[in-house]
């Protein structure tokens, strides 16, 4: 599987879309971050990868003002997150699309309507217009011909490919996907890595994408980011990432399975452990 | 022990003076969201058809039989006194006044009340509410508005239903199997029963139709987002809305008498 990458990646970006800053986050007793940092550069595919827990989805909660930093500088176009109001949220939020890890479509709409939802919730466009758009949308994610299915008739990798249509269609500027790459087969997997790449290029949208799958994002994204540990352990293209001599890095991008991050969660001694069950 | 009891007792009467203040300010919420609301009647009228028109059969069906035990309850009782011709005025004021709007409730919780608390619940579990938010769509105005004034609507038209299929039936059992004068039934229904009567009847049902649908968007809305959660949310809804029920019935009673 191949996938043109359709541009340089550059080794700086030119302006970041996004921009965090000394991150601190706690849910309960948790940290989950702790000094994060990071950029996510306009016009890019840009990956945040790590291990299961390290708080991919709850970055993306954080960029689209869903959870507030407990410390720290979330920016969106320039504009702090954390100060601003549930309607100027709303209004950033009007130029994002996000593609949730189950899609999740609205069950009681049909495809048509699930893409056609933000513009009746937004504009008050004309039905034929709406029609349009909405086709239009559809046929880039090539299920024009599957509009009147409801979601439940809907295989994973179509339900994801309706939920790309959706997150289009207000013509957002940045767009992210929360590990759009799960429970797929590798026909739809493709064609999902595909549609991402050529959206961004097409569109000439700003990517996010959050994945553990090393080898799809490889393919895919232009910088990738790994989270480790409540921080970024390294930032750089995917194939200097792959050849990278940390313990951390190696351990992620090979699969292995000890290391920086132990098989084993944390326990008393084995042999003692025993004896006390006895 | 008593002190462990007591501190308990404290920590029990703290959780519902907590969960009260959540309900109101969820409540209050809901009422500033109305004059919007009303603005998108199609979807009000949706949720109507959810809530109200597929709740008809079973409100129909048990209309019937309570009006029907009501004529043959009520015949029994009357005959002893030798005022059988009065089974009219007492299934009348009963279901109206009563059993129309508490039974109405109680069903309505258990039907209508469950299906809206899971189905919130499930979009929660299936990140369709988050969804909805990251669309810039407040999932409140347009997903828990509609069905809580469907739901609130749906349920004095129910209990007018339920009363009058009641009368129905107690005019079946009474008229037609016990053989009461069909004049005397009507008559002394029309002379007894008092435009307050049935006026009390609709205040209840609007009341139990409000608690209701608050109790069931509030619990749906904010399950967990586990089968656990939705399976407790349910749950939750109908013992919350029976009890409460029952409560504000009495309460409305006292004060309406």
């Amino acid at each position: 599987m191949s996938v043109d990458q359709g541009r340089d990646v550059p080794g700086t970006a030119p302006d970041a879309v996004v921009r965090v800053r000394d991150v601190d986050f706690t849910i309960g007793r948790r940290a989950i971050f702790n000094g994060l940092s990071l950029d996510i550069p306009r016009g890019l595919i840009t990956a945040v990868m790590g291990p299961s827990g390290t708080g991919k989805t709850t970055l993306l909660r954080l960029i689209t003002g869903q959870l507030l930093a407990d410390r720290g500088l979330v920016e969106v176009e320039g504009r702090d997150v954390a100060g601003l109001r549930r309607p100027e949220i709303y209004r950033m939020r009007r130029r994002m699309g996000m593609l949730f890890q189950n899609g999740a479509l609205l069950t009681d709409l049909d495809v048509y309507e699930n893409v056609a939802f933000p513009l009746r919730e937004h504009t008050r466009l004309p039905e034929r217009l709406l029609r349009h758009v909405v086709l239009t949308k559809l046929q880039a994610v090539g299920l024009r011909g599957a509009f009147r299915l409801m979601p439940a008739e809907l295989s994973g990798g179509m339900g994801r490919r309706v939920a790309i249509a959706r997150a289009i269609v207000m013509d957002p500027e940045l767009l992210i996907y929360d590990e759009p790459f799960v429970g797929l087969d590798p026909i739809s997997l493709g064609v999902v890595l595909r549609l991402i790449r050529r959206l961004n290029d097409t569109l000439g949208l700003t990517s996010i994408v959050v994945s553990h799958d090393v080898r799809e994002i490889a393919l895919v994204a232009d910088q990738c980011h790994l989270l480790s540990g409540g921080r970024v352990v390294t930032s750089g293209p995917p194939a200097d990432l792959a050849g990278s001599e940390s313990d951390e890095v190696r351990q992620f991008m090979h699969g292995l399975p000890d290391g920086p991050v132990p098989f084993h969660y944390p326990a008393p001694d084995y042999a003692v452990q025993l004896r006390q069950v006895q | 022990m008593f002190a462990g009891l007591l501190r308990e007792l404290l920590q029990s009467l703290r959780a519902a003076l907590e969960a009260l203040g959540a309900y109101s300010l969820f409540g209050a919420r809901l009422f500033m969201e109305l004059p919007r609301a009303l603005l998108r009647f199609d979807l009000i009228v949706k949720q109507m058809h959810n809530a109200g028109a597929l709740s008809l059969v079973i409100i129909m069906l048990s209309g019937l039989f309570v009006g029907m035990v009501l004529g043959l309850q009520g015949f029994d009782l009357l005959e002893r006194f030798g005022s059988e011709d009065s089974l009219g005025t007492a299934a009348a004021l009963g279901l109206l006044k009563e059993l129309g709007p508490v039974v109405t409730a109680l069903l309505f919780a258990g039907r209508a009340g469950t299906a809206l608390a899971s189905e919130l619940g499930l979009m929660r579990a299936t990140d369709q509410l988050a969804a909805m938010e990251m669309m810039a769509v407040d999932p409140v105005r347009r997903v828990v508005m509609p069905r809580f004034v469907g739901g609130a609507l749906s349920m004095p038209l129910l209990a007018a239903i339920f009363s009058m299929i009641g009368i129905f039936g107690a005019q079946l059992i009474g008229v037609q199997l016990m053989g009461v004068d069909p004049g005397q039934f009507w008559s002394q229904m029309r002379a007894a029963v008092e435009l307050g009567d049935v006026m009390e009847g609709v205040v209840k049902s609007c009341v139990f139709g409000v608690a209701c649908s608050l109790i069931a968007v509030y619990e749906g809305y904010h399950s967990l987002p586990t089968a656990e959660g939705v399976g407790r949310a349910t749950t939750r809804t109908v013992v919350i809305s029976s009890v409460v029920v029952l409560l504000l019935d009495y309460m409305l009673t006292a004060v309406m008498l």
